[in-house]
């Protein structure tokens, strides 16, 4: 369903300068568990991300919503440096993790890793057995002192991903023989393992039925209280059912941020309307 | 097409079903031309195979018989040990030739003519009295007896004996005489010429001697030239389509890099053996016709088809394991090492073990550094003098003795052997580690 857009959506999106977000992308100093200023994304000549200043607050879920190439991943991947494995993508402009800015040399891009975990789009466990798979963090960081430890690191983490009942008696079956959904809440479990202090989540439901997307969203409100969470998705839904705060992504600029209930009632710019409505995208 | 189809109303559709139907015929006849052409190839090829197969083996499979004779050979201790002491240098030495020959007399007592009884002790291989040799030299106790020993006969009684050298070819374009043939026949009636295994052709060294002559030599200097391959290639064939996948820069450099290791993996490999020539012989003095050169050389040949497999091999993993393992904080070494190449591996295997077939199989570099040498020592380690089994090949099939034809059939064989056991490796090898993600 495309449907053009109007003459001056197009105007808005074309010109160089960054477009001044609506709303509220900051937050009150403390609340911020990272933050990004003046974050600009090239990939080769091409410029995904626009000078975008964002927090995302401790201890809730903030939704980037947008249309497709709109650099919602993008910016996901920036706060964990997983562009840094593209050759053409230059980063610029400073994100920062409790204060601390994540391109410092000091710190180390495995140590980042380590504390901002992320689930991807498509599930995508190890071919190796289910423990397997939620072990590896644990063990490549050296979190576990023995094997008790470990078994014990690997059980709280299903538990947890909500995925414990299932596969209990089944720990050395394959990762990738169980079903998609499945297959994700494992994907989410191995993120946890490690003890991230933020999960990213790049359309976690996008290969999902609606019975699995259900069950990973309320599996993201639980986690809400002791992991902050980021996440990517293409359902306005989804962004209102569990996020607190939503930012509006648009060509590489950040049109719009604020409280999840304002953006989808009463969003102030355009373009977000727009979208929400779905007029576009 | 159809696009426009979709979105055109629903009443067009006999119009659609019309034009479809005018072309239905002229698509189906295309599909079995296709499929002719395909079953036709597919015979061709088949054919062929049946084809080579069959002379190699029609002509191969009687060198896997040869024709003994059987002897009573009595031990007499006045030329084996004149002296009675039993040294074994002087039990070494002695005049065994001379015991065949009485042997061989005694069966034709009516011979008495020197050319004659030259002819005659002509039936008996020259390898015979080492045969004797070594039975007395392990059991001195046997002096002075009586023995029945098997020994092999001569070459052109053998090609005889099969068939090959026929009786009714004149007797000056046939290596083998008429009184010869009558012999074999008398022998033969008595019981006392039989063709049995050929375990000669498994066991012994080359010879100028057709019916001394063996693969032995050939197959370990193969081993030896395929072992240092191997060690060789694949450890460093692997580092470097790992280190140009998964960690070098995509820049000019790598660019040509790559260019050129596919333009190696073109290079007559001919090419090589010069350089294996003056590089490895000339530059480094390692001893000529050894094994390690061979294998050195060999390496260079295969290293650009493994860098090239293994470079496939590891863009097909999917980025989703680098980035799942990337993303819990897996360093780039651990993500290649512990997610990326196990799920290479078969790739890298079977890229691998194609170099190795092929490596197995080459001839020409290692004339160039000195493997075509007549070697009858079956060598020990990899720094003596060795030929391989292709090469062995190339010097029997131009050899003049005719039962050195069949002999290089059986040499074929037993390469393809080694060729086929090495490819249906790399099918388990690939059933085995192929895993599904």
């Amino acid at each position: 369903m495309v449907i053009a857009m109007s003459a001056d959506m197009n105007n808005g999106m074309n010109t160089g300068k960054p477009t001044r977000t609506t709303g509220r992308p900051l937050l009150d100093p403390g609340k911020a568990k990272m933050s990004s200023r003046g974050l600009n994304v090239h990939y080769g000549s091409k410029q995904a991300i626009r000078n975008v200043d964002l927090d995302i607050g401790r201890n809730e879920v903030t939704a980037i919503i947008g249309p497709s190439g709109c650099g919602k991943s993008t910016y996901l991947r920036c706060l964990n440096r997983m562009n840094d494995t593209i050759d053409i993508c230059r980063v610029s402009g400073e994100i920062t993790l409790d204060g601390e800015n994540i391109h410092d040399p000091r710190l180390d891009v495995v140590q980042l890793r380590a504390r901002v975990g992320m689930v991807f789009q498509k599930p995508n466990p190890f071919p190796k057995s289910i423990f397997e798979n939620v072990a590896y963090g644990p063990r490549i960081h050296g979190l576990a002192d023995s094997r008790e430890d470990l078994e014990e690191i690997v059980i709280t983490s299903l538990e947890k991903a909500g995925l414990l009942d299932e596969v209990k008696d089944r720990m050395n079956a394959p990762g990738t023989s169980l079903s998609g959904g499945q297959q994700q809440r494992l994907c989410i479990a191995r993120a946890i393992a490690v003890s991230p202090e933020v999960i990213l989540m790049d359309e976690p439901c996008s290969a999902l039925d609606p019975i699995a997307t259900a069950r990973i969203e309320e599996l993201i409100d639980e986690l809400r209280a002791n992991y902050t969470i980021v996440i990517v998705t293409h359902s306005m839904q989804q962004a209102g059912r569990v996020s607190q705060r939503t930012a509006f992504f648009h060509l590489g600029d950040l049109i719009e941020c604020g409280e999840t209930e304002q953006i989808f009632t009463t969003p102030r710019n355009k373009l977000t309307q727009g979208y929400i409505t779905g007029r576009f995208g | 097409m159809s696009e426009l189809e979709m979105t055109e109303p629903a009443a067009t559709v006999t119009e659609t079903a019309r034009r479809v139907q005018a072309r239905l015929a002229a698509r189906y006849a295309a599909e079995k031309r296709f499929r002719l052409y395909g079953i036709a190839a597919i015979g061709l090829a088949l054919f062929m195979l049946v084809a080579l197969f069959g002379s190699i083996i029609g002509r191969g499979w009687s060198a896997f018989g040869q024709t003994m004779l059987t002897l009573e050979v009595t031990l007499d201790p006045a030329v084996i040990d004149p002296d009675g002491r039993r040294e074994p240098s002087a039990l070494a030495s002695a005049d065994y030739q001379g015991l065949i020959k009485t042997a061989l007399g005694t069966l034709f007592p009516e011979v008495t003519d020197r050319q004659q009884r030259r002819q005659l002790f002509e039936l008996a291989s020259s390898g015979a009295s080492f045969r004797l040799r070594d039975l007395v030299v392990e059991t001195p106790a046997l002096i002075g007896s009586t023995v029945t020993v098997r020994v092999p006969a001569r070459d052109t009684v053998d090609q005889y004996v099969k068939g090959h050298i026929l009786a009714s070819t004149p007797e000056s374009a046939r290596r083998i005489s008429d009184r010869q043939i009558a012999w074999v026949e008398s022998l033969r009636e008595k019981g006392l010429l039989e063709r049995r295994f050929n375990t000669i052709l498994f066991t012994a060294g080359d010879s100028r001697e057709p019916e001394l002559a063996g693969l032995w030599a050939a197959v370990s200097g193969s081993f030896f030239v395929m072992v240092v391959t191997l060690a060789l290639s694949f450890p460093t064939g692997v580092a470097a389509a790992v280190y140009l996948e998964e960690f070098a820069p995509k820049n000019r450099l790598t660019d040509i890099i790559e260019v050129n290791i596919n333009n190696l993996a073109a290079v007559p490999s001919v090419v090589f053996g010069l350089l294996g020539l003056s590089l490895f012989l000339g530059w480094f003095g390692l001893p000529r016709s050894s094994p390690l050169v061979g294998g050195l050389v060999l390496a260079l040949i295969i290293l650009p088809t493994i860098i090239i497999a293994g470079r496939a091999a590891l863009t097909a993993v999917p980025p989703s394991i680098r980035e799942a393992a990337l993303g819990i904080g897996a360093s780039r070494m651990q993500t290649v090492t512990h997610h990326v190449l196990p799920l290479a591996m078969p790739g890298i295997l079977t890229g691998t073990i194609i170099g190795m077939a092929r490596a197995l199989g080459e001839s020409a570099p290692l004339l160039m550094i000195g493997m075509v040498a007549f070697v009858v020592d079956v060598p020990r380690t990899p720094l003596d003098p060795a030929t391989v089994l292709p090469v062995q090949i190339y010097l029997w099939a131009d050899s003049a003795e005719r039962a050195f034809v069949e002999r290089t059939s059986a040499a074929i064989m037993v390469l393809l052997v080694f060729l086929i056991a090495m490819n249906a490796l790399a099918v388990l090898l690939r059933r085995k580690f192929e895993r599904r993600w």
